[in-house]
């Protein structure tokens, strides 16, 4: 596979780890009610789309950016590329 | 023996001899030649036998889909099974021999197999070894397996190398035969970067077998000419014994090519073969097409192939299986061999068409709508019998016969990607389907453009296509004329008549009546249909047989041969040597390993090494007279207690963190607080994962207001580094904060034991002050040592001895550790290995990579309290779990056997003395055990149930595995110095 590095271009997919599920930058606020059950939520319970999957990819042997690859699992056609660093920001996350 | 089968012309150098071996005999070929167009010329039509009976088998094909013509090759070392005799170059001194028969091929005892046959039909395994089970390992696998092996392996070291490579280009082309050339032709001149790859040893394809002109030259010269027009262009690479096995994601292409193979031995500095990782932009597929046989009764006889297989032995090597021969067609291709064979002077008996309107190509006897029906001829073809329009039989001496059913367009890399072949009845064959891999096109025989313009036009089209989407301007040159032949072809699949089993797949030696039975017993999808029979999983997966074995299924379930469908085709398109596959990586480079700064200093004591996250550690360094690692170890660990030692601690990840958050980071990395750590200050971080559990452990040291150096254990050195990299970018983009890994930048040695100070004053430089008051237990600081070197001092203790580490850059590391020698001789310095270390920090009851083991919390390592609950820290949600914190929850102790020789064991479960030993009644268990020569005993740490609260009990340490069970007492983990004053002396 390919994997279109939005900074270094095409980049072979044997350069990344895979970590999984993008929904891992959404990590609850420690300070909720129900903090407990909404980590468990986070950190246990995954989509498994046969489909479009929003995931994270590390360019470990590269300039070690975490990336949010859009990736069809049945296809493996990547459809975006995005620094996993702006998703963050995008949602909202800063400190 | 003299190559009498050999006819005039072709494409094979006279001027030299090549001389050759097939078991045992000599004959001579000519360069060109393949070893199964030298065995022909030279008369020799039996090459194998199959695999299951052990029939005599003969050259089916002309090409890589060869089922039958399997030998091995070379001897010694470089002996090599199951290669095929059609595609094998022909070179002087080369040694084959047949397989699967024995004693000798025209006799092979394992024939009787044959008289059997009723009994070996398909599902037979399934069917006769059931019963009794425990037979199977012990009795019938192992006579099945000695029974139904191709060749063999040598047993020795490969000597070749072989290498992995990679190429990037815009257009990789799949075949060099009329369409591959007229596409690189047109992509080549307009200035795109081609790859043309060919599994052939010379390019040309169909075009080197057939006899077809191009303008005003024969296809062969055009081939040529174009060869040399592309060889001259920068923007082409030409790779002719090329095999593309595979089309993976996104436009990347496996291929694999032969280097020396044609050679006796590679040259000196040159590999065996290359494993190429193709880069494409788009790719373009003309690898031709297959011809596929028609079934009758006994069709596998030495002396039956296929009619265009027969015509580029006669047209290309100038040799012919036999003097006279017949054709059997449906189509009109099949009249073309009966044409160029005469042409060469072989007598041509007859032109057997199942089409009763069958046209007269060739100038012989057309026998339209008869079909053949029996064959006979010992270890040979010597005759045919057919059943004739009229109804009449008739007998045909013949001594070889042309077979074609149809040519099979070559989808296989089409549908690597799951995509499916669309049925075209037009040419009665399966064709590309519109789901083709991401950047892939087809062209000529293999998109179904059979004739050579329409072979020739195809290619040039897509060629311009594609640059056209790569907006590169396409060169306009003239196509060449050829013969556009349309495609006359009546389906016909097998002969019904005749008694003996006609045969589709014939290296796995499946018959008509296989699928039959399939049918019968209703194994009836395709996918079915392959396991049960075995049809196609063959070396050659069924590249001829196949398409007879669908055709014979849909006409029993009554449906159309698109509605049966085909089987999946997967990688790699022909089969692939395990070494190439490897590579390089054998022997100490499957798996390199790394050497520490110290590494040669350590070598020259003669230590004896240990691999730890693929570092090679010094594991202790043995003295004179010391028989057993047990006697180095001890007295490295009493030396260090005793005086001081030195380690090389250099493996230990190094993690640089800097910026103005690097405070507010460390405190959501670390289960414990990091912010108030004082600048010159070190302290224990305690790691977790999410859920809470303790992921790593290390010393973090503040060097100033926004710099820290972290460190983590050997081991998750890289799975840290990237967590840590996960929080920052993906938890905390905002933090101002960066990271490096310095781990291979610093060589660092732990110095420890009473007499450390007094060593490292002697290195320090004098302006540093390193007094226990100036620099106590935990402070961390810059210095220059040896007179300006920087360096890193570290006040810290694994030990559990008044001990530092110190860090140098990598480059001096070799230095300071002779210089810590040199300097330490009048304190009688001891280097120590992970032995030693690992005695220590046992003994002192520090944690390391067998506490941490995934399953264990901050709670289980009593270090509970410095789970933070002020501050949110990865993982410190969900330690606060329920299941997590029960009231018996596991906790690190101590244990005493009751008996000091007696060895505890790691691994062995705790028990209470009183009732049941089993899994239930588990007290936990312990994690490392070592003997300590400071308290003369057998010593063990672990995880005991309430473990805080049993200090002085007595329990049972059980190990099944060693038959273990002695009584052990619970006792505090730190074992040596529980105070601590030691390592603040």
């Amino acid at each position: 596979m390919m994997i279109d590095h939005p900074l270094l271009g095409p980049r072979d997919a044997q350069e990344f780890t895979y970590l999984g599920d993008a929904s891992l930058i959404d990590r609850p606020d420690w300070q909720a009610e129900d903090a407990v059950d909404q980590f468990h939520d986070y950190l246990y319970l995954r989509d498994n789309p046969a489909g479009e999957h929003r995931e994270l990819w590390f360019h470990e042997v590269g300039d070690r950016s975490w990336l949010v690859v859009t990736r069809n699992t049945l296809t493996h056609q990547i459809t975006s590329v995005e620094l996993a660093r702006d998703v963050a920001r995008s949602r909202g996350r800063s400190k | 023996m003299s190559q009498k089968n050999r006819l005039p012309g072709g494409q094979i150098d006279r001027s030299q001899n090549l001389d050759f071996t097939f078991d045992g005999k000599r004959f001579t070929g000519h360069p060109g030649d393949t070893l199964a167009s030298a065995l022909m010329a030279n008369g020799v039509r039996l090459m194998g036998r199959s695999f299951k009976y052990h029939r005599p088998r003969g050259v089916l094909t002309s090409g890589s889909e060869e089922p039958n013509a399997l030998v091995e090759l070379r001897s010694g070392a470089r002996q090599e099974p199951n290669t095929r005799a059609t595609t094998a170059e022909l070179f002087d001194g080369l040694e084959a021999r047949s397989q699967n028969r024995w004693p000798s091929l025209t006799f092979d005892a394992m024939a009787v197999n044959d008289r059997f046959s009723n009994f070996l039909t398909a599902g037979f395994y399934y069917k006769t070894f059931m019963w009794p089970a425990a037979f199977w390992e012990k009795l019938y696998e192992p006579i099945i397996r000695k029974a139904a092996g191709l060749g063999s392996l040598s047993l020795e070291e490969d000597p070749d190398s072989y290498d992995k490579g990679y190429l990037h280009c815009d257009l990789l082309i799949v075949g060099a035969g009329p369409a591959g050339l007229s596409a690189a032709l047109t992509a080549g001149r307009s200035g795109a970067r081609v790859i043309l790859a060919d599994e052939d040893f010379a390019m040309g394809g169909r075009l080197n077998a057939e006899t077809f002109a191009i303008d005003d030259t024969a296809g062969a010269e055009w081939a040529a000419a174009a060869v040399a027009e592309l060889h001259g262009m920068n923007n082409v690479r030409l790779m002719p014994r090329t095999t593309v096995i595979g089309g993976f994601d996104h436009g990347i292409y496996g291929a694999v090519e032969r280097v020396s193979d044609h050679l006796p031995t590679p040259a000196p500095g040159k590999s065996r073969q290359i494993l190429w990782r193709v880069y494409t932009r788009r790719a373009l597929l003309c690898a031709g097409a297959i011809e596929r046989p028609i079934a009758f009764a006994n069709n596998d006889r030495p002396g039956i192939l296929l009619a265009g297989a027969m015509r580029a032995y006669a047209n290309r090597w100038a040799a012919t299986p036999a003097q006279k021969v017949a054709v059997f067609t449906n189509n009109d291709d099949g009249h073309r061999t009966a044409r160029d064979l005469m042409a060469k002077g072989v007598r041509v008996a007859a032109v057997i068409d199942v089409r009763p309107d069958a046209p007269r190509i060739a100038d012989c006897e057309l026998l339209a709508g008869a079909q053949v029906i029996d064959t006979s001829g010992r270890l040979g073809l010597s005759f045919v019998k057919l059943r004739q329009a009229d109804g009449s039989e008739r007998i045909i001496e013949c001594g070889a016969l042309g077979v074609s059913g149809g040519w099979n367009p070559n989808v296989h890399l089409t549908c690597h990607q799951r995509g499916r072949p669309a049925w075209n009845p037009a040419i009665s064959a399966f064709v590309p389907g519109t789901d083709l891999p991401q950047g892939q096109s087809v062209a000529g025989a293999a998109a179904g453009a059979f004739s050579t313009h329409a072979a020739l036009r195809s290619g040039a089209e897509q060629a311009a296509a594609i640059l056209g989407d790569l907006g590169i301007k396409p060169d306009k040159a003239r196509l060449p004329r050829a013969e556009d032949a349309p495609v006359n072809i009546q389906p016909f699949w097998h002969v019904t008549e005749g008694r003996g089993r006609a045969w589709l797949d014939q290296q796995n030696d499946v018959t008509v009546k296989d699928v039959k039975l399939a049918h019968q017993e209703n194994f009836r999808s395709v996918e079915h249909l392959k396991r049960y029979t075995t049809l196609g999983m063959a070396t050659d997966q069924g590249k001829t047989s196949n398409m007879g074995g669908l055709a014979i299924m849909a006409e029993l379930a009554g449906k159309s041969i698109p509605g049966v469908g085909t089987t999946i085709f997967r990688p790699p398109y022909t089969p692939v040597a395990m070494g190439t596959l490897g590579g390089r990586a054998r022997g100490a480079h499957f798996h390199p390993v790394r050497e520490t700064p110290s590494h040669i200093w350590a070598r020259e004591q003669g230590a004896v090494f240990v691999e730890a996250g693929n570092w090679l550690r010094a594991q202790w360094f043995p003295r004179p007279g010391e028989t057993h690692w047990r006697q180095s170890v001890d007295r490295e660990v009493r030396a260090v207690r005793g005086s001081v030692g030195v380690c090389d601690v250099t493996t230990l990840g190094k993690i640089d963190v800097q910026g103005t958050d690097a405070a507010a980071f460390l405190n959501k990395v670390y289960a414990n607080g990091f912010a108030k750590l004082a600048v010159g200050k070190t302290r224990y971080g305690l790691m977790l994962r999410e859920d809470g559990i303790v992921m790593d452990d290390g010393t973090t040291a503040r060097l100033a207001e926004d710099h820290f150096v972290m460190t983590t254990t050997t081991a998750n050195a890289v799975p840290v580094y990237r967590h840590l990299e996960f929080v920052r970018q993906c938890l905390f983009p905002d933090m101002d904060v960066q990271l490096i890994s310095t781990t291979e930048a610093w060589a660092q040695y732990a110095v420890a034991g009473p007499n450390a100070r007094k060593l490292l004053q002697k290195i320090v430089d004098p302006g540093f002050d390193i007094s226990n008051e100036a620099f106590p237990f935990m402070a961390c600081g810059a210095v220059t040592i040896c007179g300006g070197l920087r360096a890193r001092l570290f006040r810290i203790s694994f030990s559990g001895e008044l001990a530092y580490e110190i860090a140098v850059p990598t480059r001096y590391g070799d230095a300071l550790i002779r210089r810590l020698m040199a300097a330490g001789e009048e304190f009688d310095v001891t280097p120590y290995g992970t032995e030693a270390l690992g005695v220590m920090r046992i003994e002192k009851g520090h944690a390391a990579g067998n506490e941490l083991n995934g399953t264990t919390t901050a709670l289980n390592l009593r270090m509970g309290r410095m789970v933070s609950k002020k501050k949110d820290a990865i993982g410190s949600t969900l330690s606060e779990r329920a299941g997590l914190n029960t009231p018996d929850a596991l906790a690190l102790v101590g244990f005493l056997p009751k008996l000091p020789e007696e060895k505890v064991t790691a691994g062995g479960h705790l028990m209470n003395r009183e009732g049941p030993l089993d899994a239930k009644h588990d007290q936990g268990y312990v994690t490392s055990a070592c003997y300590s020569p400071i308290l003369n005993s057998h010593i063990g740490i672990g995880y005991l149930k309430s473990g805080s609260e049993r200090m002085g009990e007595r329990l049972r340490l059980v190990s099944p595995l060693t038959g273990q069970n002695i009584e052990v007492e619970v006792v505090s983990a730190h074992f040596v110095d529980p105070e601590g004053d030691r390592l603040r002396a």
